[in-house]
Parts: structure tokens; C-alpha cells; sequence
């Protein structure tokens, strides 16, 4: 059973920014592993729960403390591009 | 013989004995590095300043009596995925060629206060997605048995430099089996501890819920003291276990005498390559011989995990490598908006498997498609967890080969992920469960390639994964080392 | 046609913690941009959060506050779209498992009161803020942006009505007492200039006595009381317009334009529908005891609501009562009644001379150097006959300047009402000789003249004498 991708909305919603050739060869190779992986539909799992976690552990909490900032020279020392304290982009959006 | 050809264990006498010092252990290390990287591409970054700075405080803190446990002065390799302030730290990717982080992961503060040296950054396959180590955006590691073959991955560059002596441990990090079958394909110990009891704060997340950091050692017992260093509650991991659990070492002599062996009847079949199913048998009838009580034991669920593996990885790393944008590290491609720059960035920035698996995983938790993929992988991966549950009712322990298949080809499987996939099929189930396995080398196919037997055990459970992998380790005599290695300390 | 406008508001409200949500870095205001920043909040790589539990507290307190049930198991989750002022590309918020569900709010818009349904109030983290760089401040005719992380990942509070908001006027009271319980609680600074309270509407209309709905418009960017009444106002009128030539509404998301006083479209994001929720892999589910649920419930401190209802009882005004409450004076009112002022007196104050104080200063009740002991002394001072009320006004003018406590400052400036006889004495002899024609008019009858004779005493003594008494001396020596 061929399984529905539209791998356009799929590569702008993951933000890659891929060409029609691309996206076209990735959408063949996610067909063969999600076939592979729609496998897990066969298995019936009524009532059985979800596992989002190994280890049944809750309420893992922190105080209300404040700690150590990083300097910040040395965050912005990785931008790509910054003005002054800040981090820089280009414009949000063009319509 | 050559300080690198040393066991931590062996070192850690020499060192205290005063017939050798960190700064000649470090400058045989990488001595054994300089002849060796040229072929098997290891090491990403060598930290040669760091490194020779610990080394030369680790000799002083000895010589004053302050001895900071078995790793003191031992030359350690990080795989690198895990921040190192200071040191280039770039997950293989291009997409974060010269970062620079400004902390140190939990695992690297535990290291450096247990006086351990840290020689550099292995090379692993990109976000630590792969079983080859073929996927660096910095170029394939090889095999030191044979460098046309894979060292297996993703953890391969840890695997080959301990396998060859470039470092006396390593940190690899394991989500399907990262740890162990690069260890299986190199010939040394590599071990998962149950998830949440290594720290994950400052590794480059993959797949958070399946994500273990643990180490590669050529023994057992080096394993054990690896683990050990590492291993205990850190209040920056919201995940990380807050009990005690039982001493790994405890019972690392006591053999398998009445132990209850589990063999798992769906991952000793078809599949597994004639050599690695040989030696799988032979260790099982050493076990036997041994004393232990050999089972079969049915993991029915086990057929379905690879393939929940394969939605829920995806789905946890597409939003984890989302912060991959171009905004505050890393490289950026420009574009004329913030969303043309970031779109081009990430399709500039991550190799093939990468795209594939963001895809993938942004997929399966689109709107429509949830409850399908994501949502029923992950009963799947509850019944996974039941069925190991069931099992653990009749044995002490599981065993299976680590991985169906020694070395293969460098290239072999390139194009074809699905079958790189199945590479990891003895492997996952446990990543599901959380709980821990180690791969111990019991032999070499008719290539010459090592075969790696995994012994796998409840959550917390590592006390008796240490007792049986002692025993497998001492029971198959494997000694042997890469040419490679053995040439080189010889001369 | 005549519409009812169908409204449901999400208000999301700045914790104010010491630290932020799932990190240590402080929460404080104003930093230097960039400055209150960590691995964590910055999205690096590597780094994983941990959640701050006097956060969790503090919303379940709130979903106590709104009668809503606090769910024993909660769950983080991942809502993932890309905007570059969110350092993972995720918010890390909640989904189908939030802390608390199913309250309600009663609230008096002047018309009478209307129950006003809770949905959920659940925990999620802050984004950073972005300036925009050239082109008169239109998002898309920039040249750029700027980025500021220091509000990243402060805790926000998001609380989400049923679509029970009939007006914009019932908009605004709901608004209104949501920050009272807020400020109540001690859990925000609830200021919003600052952004600390930010509201979201959803507006569908619909004709009047029908059942269905009508297409939804979320209207965004509205950060005070009245631009929330403003833009819903407008919106209403908007939608009308177009039902009445026969126009179909848009679904969209429209953003309050505060100087233009109208809703303008949104960027069209067409994917936003698709947030890929999942559960945050990174964090462990919360499971509320019943206990530590009783224990938050029984250290809550008295409500809004309750505390009007108390004030009223003590003779206040209804309307000065609100004030009081909303503009978070209730406390300094308890205050001043406990130290012996009279009620109704002391509310005239707060809702008086010191609410325009506030207005005036743009202070905060907090920054008041005046507290309820201090009201209390100036009130007793005036019904003791020991200030005029003219006087009292300078005097408290001189106190929330920091001159001093009322009395300090009434003798400093020499306020004091002269309330001895003997000293006044004199000087209603000397008005009673200088002024013979008055005096004879009075003892004919003319009581008018009374209060000029009075007056004449006032002006020789500097205002400073008891009128009262000056009236009865005049009184009795005129012999009346």
C-alpha cells in the first residue's frame, strides 16, 4: 500500500530547504521505510498504553534558585551574525 | 610493553607504582594516534594543548598524594557529540563546523574529577545517525581490522581508537546499538547502562527518550570503572534516575554457575551471518560448560520494534535538531528572510541520513499521521518493555550476537538504508525497553573480523551484565588486536 | 441584522519566579539584552531542561483560584514550529494533559454578574524578543531583526476561557478580575505595559438568538485593559460590516494595531495548524498529590471576590471596593482599617488621592512609601480635628514623597490644625472688635454672617484654626 506524502509540506514544515529533484528522491526512499515501518499498524495494541519514557519516573522538579548566566561575549562569540549585545537575523518574512 | 597496549587497570597499577606517568601514557597514546589516524580517521579534534595540561596536573596531583580514583591520569576519547567548553565540538555535521561550546557535559565534568586525560573527539556518523560511520561530514572512519570495512557506528571513531590504542576508554553513545555494535565490529567491550543512569545533560540529542552515553573499553572491568565514573543522578537531566542502584562490581568474579541464560528464539535465526552465528554457539556451549542454565526465550513483540525504533528516532531528533538554524552557532547560509536563511542553512547543513531521518520524523507527527506512525510506535515499544518483562520472569539474563554480521564494506550499504536499518536489530529492542546490554568480542569470523555476543539484562540490572560478560570475556580468551595495533607496539 | 458577538479570551501572564522555567537564569526586567542567558535558554546544543517547581505550584494555585480540577497527571509537551526568537524551534508547553481544567470566573461588567467558563490553565515557556530593524516597523519591511533572549523561557501561565464572552465591556471585567486573583496570588507583577499580562481573542459573531457559531478570528497583540475592549470593539463592528453587505468572514489571525485603533491581517502562516505536539521527551509526567493540592489550597490567600464582599460589609462602596481590588490597593485598605481608620474614610483615600497619586507617577503599588499604618494616622488626624482636609492632601503629598509620616510632615510644614482655645481666643476678639457692623447684623439675625466672621478668623490665622470651633467662640461671644 503506497503511502501519502506530500513531501513539500513535510520539507517546509522541518525547514529544509530542498529542490524538486531532491525532494522527489526523498520521497521515494521515506516510501520504502515507512511501508517498512506502517508494519507497526499490524500489531494489535488495544488497550495497551503509550511508552513515552523507560523508566517510570514522575516529578523530576528543580527550586526556584537562580544560577550562573553564560558571559555573554563568549555566547556571542558563536553568532553567525550580531550587532552589539544582540544576535542578528535577516528580516521575518516577505508575504 | 607499550603504555598504549595497557588496559585502564594495568595503567592505573603502573601509574601508582611510579613506573609510568600520565605524561608518557598520553605521549604513547598519542604516539599510537600519529601512526594510526592516517588510516583509520578516529579522531575529529585532538585536544594535544588540554590533554598535555591534565596529564601534567594529574602527575602532580599523584605525586602529592591526591589520587582521584581508577581513571586518574588514564587518556580517555570522547565521542563528539558531547560538549567540551572550549574544545570544537560538531556532532559530524557541517552544520556545526567550528562551534565552540561554552560548558562542559556532565559526563566530561565527572571525567576531569576523576583525574582522567582527555586525548579529543571521535568521529561518529553525523547526530550519531548511522551504523557505519560513514555518514561524518568529515569523512569515513575504517575498521582497524581491516580498513576496508566499516568500524560500525555510530560510535565507530571510539570504537577504533580503543581498539587500536590511540585511547585506553572511550564515551560512545547509544540510541539502536551505537555503543555496541561498533564495539561487536572493532573487537572491544561496549556497554548501554539502563537509561537514565548516565547523565545525558550536554550530549547532542538524537532521540532523547533512547539516548545512553556509555563506555568502550577493551575489558570488561574497564567498562565497569568507565561506568562507574560516570554513572549517578544529575539534577540538570530531568531524566536521570534518582535512586541507588546496585554495585556493578559486586559479583564480577563469580562466573555463571546456575545462572539462567536466556537465547532469544526471533534474534538467532535468519539473518544472522554464518561466522557470527559459529562463534554466538561456541560461547553459548562455554556458558553451558560453565555451569550456566541455557534457555530459549520468545520476544515475540521484537519484529515490530526496529520498526517503531525507526518512527519514533525520527520524531524525537526532527524536533531535537530543529535548533540547528543558523540563528546563534554554527555556519549560516544567508538568505534574504529569516526563514529563506534558515530553510537553506539546514538543507546545507545536514547530510543525507540526517534529511532523511528530519523528514521522516516530521512525518510521522504531522497532523493526520500521528496516531498511525508515532502514536502506535510507541505501544509498540510498550509491548517491547512487557515482553523483556516476561522474559526476565524466567532468565537472569538474554543473550544474542550484537550484531547479525562482522565488518561489511566500506560503501556496501550506502544506498540502501533500510538495510543499514536492519544492522540494529538485536540491538534496539533494548534502546525501547531503556534497559542495559554489552557487547564483549568472543572471536573472529573467517575474515579475521571480530564477532561481538551481547548479554542483556533488566533495568538496574547491570550487576549481573557485568557478572556474565566477565564470564564470556574470560571463558573465549579473545586477546586478540588489530594488526594494525599489534604491528605497531611491536615495533 | 442584530449579532451577539461570541468571545473567548487566552491570556497568558510572566510568572514571577526568581528563575525561569526550566533553567536557573534570573527572570529580572530590564537586564543588559543577552546578559540572563544559559546553555538551556539559549536552545544550545546539549543542554536539557528541568522544571521549576514553584512554577508548577503557582499554576496550580491559580487553577485553585479559578475552581478548575488540577489534573494528577500532567504532561510536557513539544509544540514545534520555527520563528527564530525560539531558540529550540519548540516550545516546550502543554497539550492534552494540562495542570488544571475546567474552572469558572464570575465577573461584573456594571450590568450584572456573568459566569464566565475556564477551559484549562497550563505552563509553558517564554520566547525571546526580536526588534525590528528599518522600515517604519512593519514586520515585513525590515532589514533585519535583532534578538534579545533574556525573556526566553521566562515561565508563562496560559489561561483559556470557553467561548462565554458576550461584549467587549464583559471582556475587559474578565480581564480585570483574572489580574486581581493574579495579583491576589502574588504570582505575577501582572504589569502590563511590560508585557506581563498579554491578551488573545477569539471573536465570531453570530445572529442573535442563534445556536451555532460563527467563523472564528483570533485577534492578537492587545496588552492592556482598554485596547483589549478597544480591538474587540472594532472587531465586532468589523464583522458586522461584512455580514451586513452579505461578505463572508476570513478564519484568520489578525493583530491589534494600537495607534491606528483597528485589527490588521496577519502574516499567513499556513503550516501553523501543524504544531507536531508530542510529549517532551526530555521531561517526566507531573503527578499531583490530593495532598500537596490541599496544602496549596490552604495557603491561598483571600480572593478577590471574597475580599469585596468583605469591604463592602465594612461600608465601603461597591465601586470603590473593585478599584481597590483591581489596582492592587485592597491590601494597604486591610491594612489601614487594622490600624483603627475608619473604612469608608480610608477607601475615599486609597480610591481617591492615592489612586490619582499612581496614575500621575505611573508607580506601582509597591512603590508607594506610604503603607496602611501611615493612611491610618493621616485618617485619624482628620477625624480628630488635628487636619483639615485641604491640609491632609498637602500632608500626604509631602508623605509619598518620602518627607516623613503624616504627622512628621503636618508639623514640618506647619499643617496642624490650631485646636486650642486660648490660642485661637484672640483671635476671634480682635475680628469681633474690627468688624462692629457685622456683628451688629448677626445678633439681628443674619447667621449668613457667621460663616464670614469664621472666615475672617481662618485668613488671620493662616487656615490653620478648627472652623468648628472658631464657630462656636464667634457664636458665643456675639452671644447667640
Amino acid at each position: 500500500m503506497p503511502i501519502d506524502i506530500d513531501i513539500t509540506k513535510v520539507a517546509r514544515l522541518a525547514r529544509i530547504g530542498l529542490t524538486a529533484e531532491e525532494l522527489a528522491h526523498y520521497e521515494e526512499q521515506l516510501q520504502v521505510i515507512l511501508e517498512h515501518a506502517a508494519r507497526v499498524q499490524a500489531l494489535p495494541t488495544e488497550g495497551v498504553a503509550p511508552t513515552a519514557h523507560p523508566l517510570p519516573m514522575v516529578n523530576a522538579f528543580r527550586p526556584d534558585e537562580v544560577e550562573q548566566t553564560l558571559d555573554r561575549e563568549e555566547v556571542l562569540s558563536q553568532a553567525p551574525d550580531r550587532e552589539g549585545p544582540y544576535f542578528r537575523v535577516p528580516p521575518f518574512l516577505d508575504e | 610493553m607499550d603504555p598504549a597496549d595497557l588496559t585502564i587497570a594495568e595503567a592505573g597499577a603502573r601509574l601508582r607504582s611510579g613506573d609510568l606517568t600520565a605524561v608518557d601514557l598520553l605521549a604513547s597514546v598519542r604516539r599510537r594516534a600519529s601512526m594510526t589516524e592516517a588510516i583509520l580517521h578516529a579522531y575529529l579534534t585532538i585536544d594535544a594543548e588540554g590533554a598535555t595540561a591534565s596529564a601534567v596536573e594529574a602527575d602532580a596531583a599523584l605525586q602529592r598524594g591526591d589520587d582521584r580514583g581508577p581513571l586518574h591520569g588514564i587518556p580517555v576519547a570522547l565521542k563528539d557529540n558531547m560538549v567540551t567548553r572550549g574544545v570544537e565540538t560538531t556532532c559530524s555535521s557541517r552544520i556545526l563546523s567550528g562551534y565552540v561550546p561554552p560548558y562542559d557535559a556532565t559526563v566530561v565534568e565527572r571525567l576531569r574529577a576523576g583525574g582522567a586525560v582527555i586525548v579529543g573527539k571521535t568521529n561518529l556518523d553525523e547526530f550519531a545517525m548511522g551504523s557505519s560511520t560513514e555518514n561524518s561530514a568529515y569523512g569515513t572512519t575504517r575498521n582497524p581490522w581491516n580498513p576496508d570495512r566499516v568500524p560500525g557506528g555510530s560510535s565507530g571513531g571510539s570504537a577504533a581508537v580503543v581498539a587500536v590504542g590511540s585511547a585506553l576508554g572511550a564515551l560512545g553513545s547509544d540510541t539502536g546499538g551505537s555503543i555496541r555494535q561498533p564495539a561487536s565490529l572493532c573487537g572491544v567491550v561496549g556497554m548501554k547502562p539502563t537509561y537514565g543512569l548516565v547523565s545525558r545533560y550536554g550530549l547532542i540529542a538524537f532521540a532523547s527518550s533512547l539516548d545512553q552515553i556509555g563506555p568502550i573499553t577493551r575489558t570488561v572491568d574497564d567498562a565497569v570503572t568507565l561506568f562507574e565514573a560516570i554513572a549517578g543522578h544529575d539534577p540538570s537531566d530531568a531524566t536521570s534516575y534518582r535512586g541507588d542502584f546496585p554495585d556493578p562490581r559486586a559479583d564480577l568474579g563469580k562466573g555463571v554457575e546456575g545462572l539462567r541464560v536466556g537465547i532469544v528464539s526471533e534474534l538467532s535465526g535468519d539473518g544472522i551471518q554464518p561466522g557470527v552465528a559459529a562463534a554466538f554457539q561456541a560461547t553459548l556451549d562455554r556458558l553451558a560448560g560453565a555451569g550456566a542454565d541455557i534457555r530459549e526465550v520468545s520476544l515475540p513483540s521484537t519484529e515490530y520494534a526496529l520498526s517503531a525504533y525507526y518512527l519514533i528516532a525520527p520524531a524525537e531528533c526532527s524536533a531535537n535538531l530543529a535548533r540547528f538554524d543558523g540563528v546563534r552557532y554554527g555556519p549560516r547560509i544567508d538568505g534574504a528572510t529569516v526563514e529563506a536563511m534558515m530553510s537553506a542553512t539546514r538543507r546545507d547543513g545536514f547530510g543525507p541520513e540526517v534529511t532523511r531521518r528530519i523528514l521522516l520524523g516530521t512525518y510521522a507527527l504531522s497532523a493526520g499521521y500521528y496516531d498511525a506512525f508515532y502514536g502506535q510506535a510507541q505501544k509498540v515499544r510498550t509491548m517491547v518493555s512487557e515482553d523483556f518483562k516476561d522474559a526476565y520472569a524466567e532468565v537472569d539474563v538474554l543473550v544474542t550476537p550484537t550484531s547479525p554480521t562482522t565488518a561489511f564494506a566500506v560503501g556496501e550499504r550506502a544506498d540502501d538504508p533500510l538495510a543499514m536499518y536492519l544492522s540494529d536489530i538485536c540491538t534496539i529492542p533494548s534502546n525501547l525497553s531503556g534497559d542495559p546490554a554489552i557487547s564483549v568480542p568472543v572471536g573472529l569470523d573467517d575474515a579475521g573480523l571480530p564477532v561481538g555476543f551481547q548479554v542483556l539484562a533488566p533495568a538496574l540490572g547491570e550487576g549481573v551484565m557485568f557478572q556474565v560478560a566477565a564470564a564470556v570475556e574470560r571463558l573465549s580468551g579473545f586477546e586478540s588486536r588489530p594488526a594494525l595495533a599489534t604491528s605497531l607496539g611491536a615495533a | 441584522m442584530s449579532y451577539e458577538a461570541v468571545i473567548g479570551i487566552e491570556t497568558h501572564v510572566e510568572l514571577q519566579t526568581a528563575s525561569k522555567m526550566f533553567c536557573g537564569c534570573p527572570t529580572d526586567f530590564g537586564a543588559e539584552p543577552n546578559t540572563n542567558v544559559c546553555p538551556v535558554c539559549l536552545g544550545l546544543p546539549g543542554a536539557l531542561p528541568v522544571p521549576n517547581e514553584r512554577a508548577i505550584e503557582w499554576t496550580v494555585a491559580l487553577g485553585i483560584a479559578l475552581g478548575c480540577e488540577i489534573s494528577q497527571h500532567s504532561v510536557f509537551h513539544r509544540k514545534n514550529y520555527f520563528y527564530a526568537d525560539l531558540p529550540k524551534n519548540y516550545q516546550i508547553s502543554q497539550f492534552d494533559l494540562p495542570l488544571c481544567v475546567g474552572g469558572h470566573l464570575e465577573v461584573d461588567p456594571g450590568s450584572g454578574v456573568r459566569r464566565v467558563g475556564i477551559t484549562r490553565v497550563h505552563l509553558e515557556e517564554d520566547t525571546g524578543k526580536s526588534t525590528h530593524l528599518g522600515g517604519g516597523g512593519r514586520i515585513h519591511d525590515a532589514e533585519g531583526a535583532l534578538i534579545d533572549f533574556n525573556r526566553s523561557g521566562i515561565p508563562l501561565l496560559e489561561v483559556v476561557t470557553e467561548p462565554d464572552i458576550r461584549s467587549p465591556e464583559e471582556a475587559r471585567a474578565y480581564a480585570q478580575e483574572l489580574r486581581a486573583i493574579v495579583l491576589a496570588l502574588g504570582i505575577s507583577d501582572a504589569r502590563l505595559e511590560e508585557g506581563s499580562l498579554r491578551f488573545d481573542a477569539n471573536v465570531s459573531l453570530r445572529p442573535e438568538g442563534a445556536d451555532e457559531l460563527g467563523i472564528k478570528v483570533e485577534v492578537k497583540n492587545m496588552n492592556s485593559l482598554r485596547s483589549l475592549q478597544r480591538a474587540l470593539a472594532f472587531e465586532i463592528e468589523r464583522q458586522t460590516a461584512l455580514l451586513d453587505k452579505g461578505e463572508a468572514i476570513d478564519q484568520e489571525t489578525r493583530h491589534w494595531d494600537e495607534e491606528a485603533g483597528r485589527t490588521e491581517p496577519g502574516r499567513s502562516k499556513e503550516e501553523s495548524s501543524d504544531y507536531r505536539y508530542f510529549p517532551e521527551p526530555d521531561l517526566v509526567p507531573i503527578q499531583t498529590n490530593p495532598e500537596a493540592v490541599e496544602r496549596i489550597r490552604g495557603a491561598l490567600p483571600e480572593l478577590p471576590a471574597l475580599r469585596r464582599a468583605r469591604h463592602i460589609a465594612l461600608g465601603v462602596e461597591p465601586a470603590a471596593a473593585a478599584t481597590m481590588a483591581s489596582a492592587g490597593l485592597a491590601a494597604m485598605f486591610d491594612d489601614a482599617v487594622s490600624a483603627g481608620a475608619d473604612p469608608r474614610a480610608a477607601a475615599n483615600w486609597v480610591t481617591g488621592e492615592i489612586t490619582a497619586h499612581l496614575n500621575r507617577t505611573g508607580d506601582d503599588p509597591s512603590d508607594l512609601v506610604m503603607d496602611g499604618r501611615g493612611l491610618a494616622e493621616l485618617v485619624g488626624m482628620i477625624g480628630g480635628g488635628e487636619l483639615s482636609s485641604t491640609a491632609a492632601k498637602e500632608v500626604l503629598i509631602g508623605v509619598l514623597a518620602g518627607e516623613g509620616s503624616p504627622r512628621e510632615v503636618a508639623a514640618a510644614k506647619d499643617l496642624m490644625q490650631i485646636s486650642d482655645e486660648s490660642a485661637i481666643v484672640s483671635e476671634v476678639d480682635a475680628v469681633i472688635e474690627t468688624h462692629p457692623d457685622e456683628v451688629a447684623r448677626m445678633k439681628d439675625g443674619d447667621e449668613r454672617l457667621a460663616g464670614f466672621l469664621v472666615g475672617q478668623v481662618m485668613k488671620a490665622t493662616g487656615g490653620r484654626a478648627d472652623p468648628r470651633l472658631v464657630d462656636r467662640l464667634i457664636r458665643e461671644r456675639v452671644g447667640l
